[in-house]
């Protein structure tokens, strides 16, 4: 839908592709043409290179644009599509592989000049304690280097701790994994998930500023807001300039995001990831600077240099972006398909709905809970969060059971609205706490 | 003997191992005892195990493995 609208804009015809349970998906009535590439099953059909290639030649398509999911950042897809003598709306397979592999890119990185969370190059011993804290700064998490899934981590707070825990540790990881070797990494305990939009055209690129996604469930962001209200100017500029320090250094074409874990106590900010991709919270950068960012993206593939200087971008007022998944989020977020019977939105021109659901529409079962994006901006955070609860409280989607409930908790909570969150606070948060209370009218 | 048709709780994409490494969990002519795990659902990401709920032989699968189904779909009949 949004790349649809995009396109659009841009004089651009349009065809969709769908799996066997998706025909009657907005995105595929308002295209100018859709095409089956299989079944339900996504490895059958969104996840099949091939058929998606063929569908393309079938319909004489000039590029592909992949989306936010799926193959959306997949190497070798971008690869087949360029093979094939097409358009990849994204940058090239080369930079998804190396900005992808987490190892490889905190080493581009380190390159770039750009800080990564602190941790011991490689595997270590028990032994020189007092160094590595010294090294590595303090609180550490000790993690073995065999290991995964977060068992058996420890977190020292001091060099003590680390003397203790460290043998321990060490003797646990040999009785589990044959390898008492161990890796040391700073521990964040208030972390805020900071992110910084790009564009690049393959030889310049500029920041579109950051996002905060703070408000996290199982990995899974439901809340963001653009900007990061808790930054400070000069934070901001300098984490916004070493986003495009890295995205330059990589040569980076189309639209991305670095993703940073930002330190609350320290003001200490950390490189994590690269998405090689557009992202589902896109929409609150487009609010506060003007900028289409999946029109960018198109003109870019298309060949054109960027059309916007650094300097023309500007950050105005403050939008905040809530996931509307079909969960319960009274029943442990129970996933909820079925058939949307009615769908009233709030009509203001600061809110945004970017969805591909309409009354009568079947969510199908297979594939992401995510129904609908509800965006609000205002010309300071408090604003718009205050239009955020007024939204909410007149957004209704009947039929099938949404998270929208959840959200007006949030845009209630005290917490929130002091930006007093950090990335394991929702959790928290939701820990014996019963949502079938209505939110308290503030 | 008689055959009972069991039919799917909630709609999905239906599994009948952990894993796409593994082997099934159960196979046609399988005793299934009240508690065994059946198969698995997918639904929306989220992994839904399909159990007996009670003992018999496993007869046969009415659906293949990742296939499709909706809510109320028989999914295998068992012998009671």
């Amino acid at each position: 839908m949004r790349i649809i609208r995009a396109a659009r804009d841009l004089g651009i015809a349009t065809a969709q592709i769908v799996s066997r349970a998706d025909h009657d998906m907005l995105a595929a009535r308002m295209a100018d043409e859709k095409i089956e590439i299989g079944p339900a099953q996504a490895s059958k059909s969104y996840l099949n290179i091939n058929a998606i290639i063929e569908a393309a030649r079938v319909v004489g398509a000039d590029a592909v644009h992949p989306g936010y999911g799926f193959l959306s950042e997949n190497a070798d897809f971008a690869d087949a599509v360029e093979a094939a003598g097409l358009i990849f709306i994204g940058p090239k397979g080369q930079t998804i592989r190396s900005m992808g592999d987490k190892a490889a890119a905190r080493s581009v990185a380190a390159q770039a000049g750009v800080r990564t969370v602190p941790g011991s190059e490689g595997r270590t011993l028990p032994s020189g304690a007092s160094r590595l804290a010294e090294e590595l700064g303090l609180p550490l998490m000790i993690k073995a280097a065999a290991g995964g899934g977060g068992r058996g981590i420890r977190v020292a707070h001091s060099v003590q701790d680390l003397e203790q825990m460290m043998p321990l540790a060490s003797a646990e990881a040999l009785a589990a994994f044959g390898d008492g070797g161990l890796y040391l990494e700073r521990f964040i305990e208030r972390a805020r998930h900071i992110e910084v939009q790009i564009l690049g055209d393959g030889t310049d690129a500029i920041h579109v500023f950051e996002r905060e996604c703070s408000l996290q469930r199982r990995r899974q962001k439901v809340w963001e807001e653009a900007p990061a209200a808790c930054l400070a100017p000069n934070v901001r500029a300098e984490l916004c300039a070493s986003a495009v320090r890295l995205a330059k250094h990589v040569n980076y074409r189309g639209a991305g995001t670095l993703e940073y874990l930002y330190d609350d106590k320290t003001g200490e900010f950390f490189f994590i990831e690269m998405n090689t991709r557009i992202q589902v919270e896109h929409p609150v950068s487009e609010m506060v600077t003007g900028i289409d960012l999946v029109k960018e993206m198109i003109k870019i593939a298309g060949g054109d240099p960027l059309s916007i200087r650094q300097e023309d971008v500007t950050l105005s007022g403050h939008a905040i972006e809530c996931r509307i998944n079909a969960e319960d989020p009274t029943a442990d977020f129970r996933p909820s398909p079925g058939t949307v019977s009615s769908i009233s939105l709030p009509d203001a021109p600061y809110v945004r709905f970017d969805t591909g659901v309409y009354a009568g529409y079947t969510v199908p079962p297979f594939y992401d809970s995510l129904l609908g994006k509800l965006i609000v901006s205002g010309a300071t955070r408090g604003e718009a969060l205050q239009r955020l609860r007024e939204a909410l409280a007149r957004f209704q989607l009947t039929g099938i059971t949404t998270t929208a409930l959840l959200h007006e908790h949030l845009a209630r909570d005290p917490d929130v609205a002091s930006l007093n969150t950090h990335t394991r606070w929702l959790e928290q948060w939701l820990e014996g706490r019963s949502l079938e209370v209505p939110a308290l009218a503030s | 003997m008689g055959v009972k048709t069991v039919l799917a709780p909630i709609p999905g994409t239906f599994y009948r191992s952990a894993a796409p490494d593994q082997p099934a969990l159960k196979n046609e002519g399988d005793a299934v005892a009240k508690g065994d795990v059946i198969g698995i659902i997918e639904v929306m990401k989220t992994f839904t195990q399909i159990q007996a709920e009670e003992a018999g032989q496993l007869v046969r699968f009415l659906v293949d493995d990742e296939d499709a189904v909706m809510a109320g779909q028989p999914l295998y009949e068992l012998g009671v």
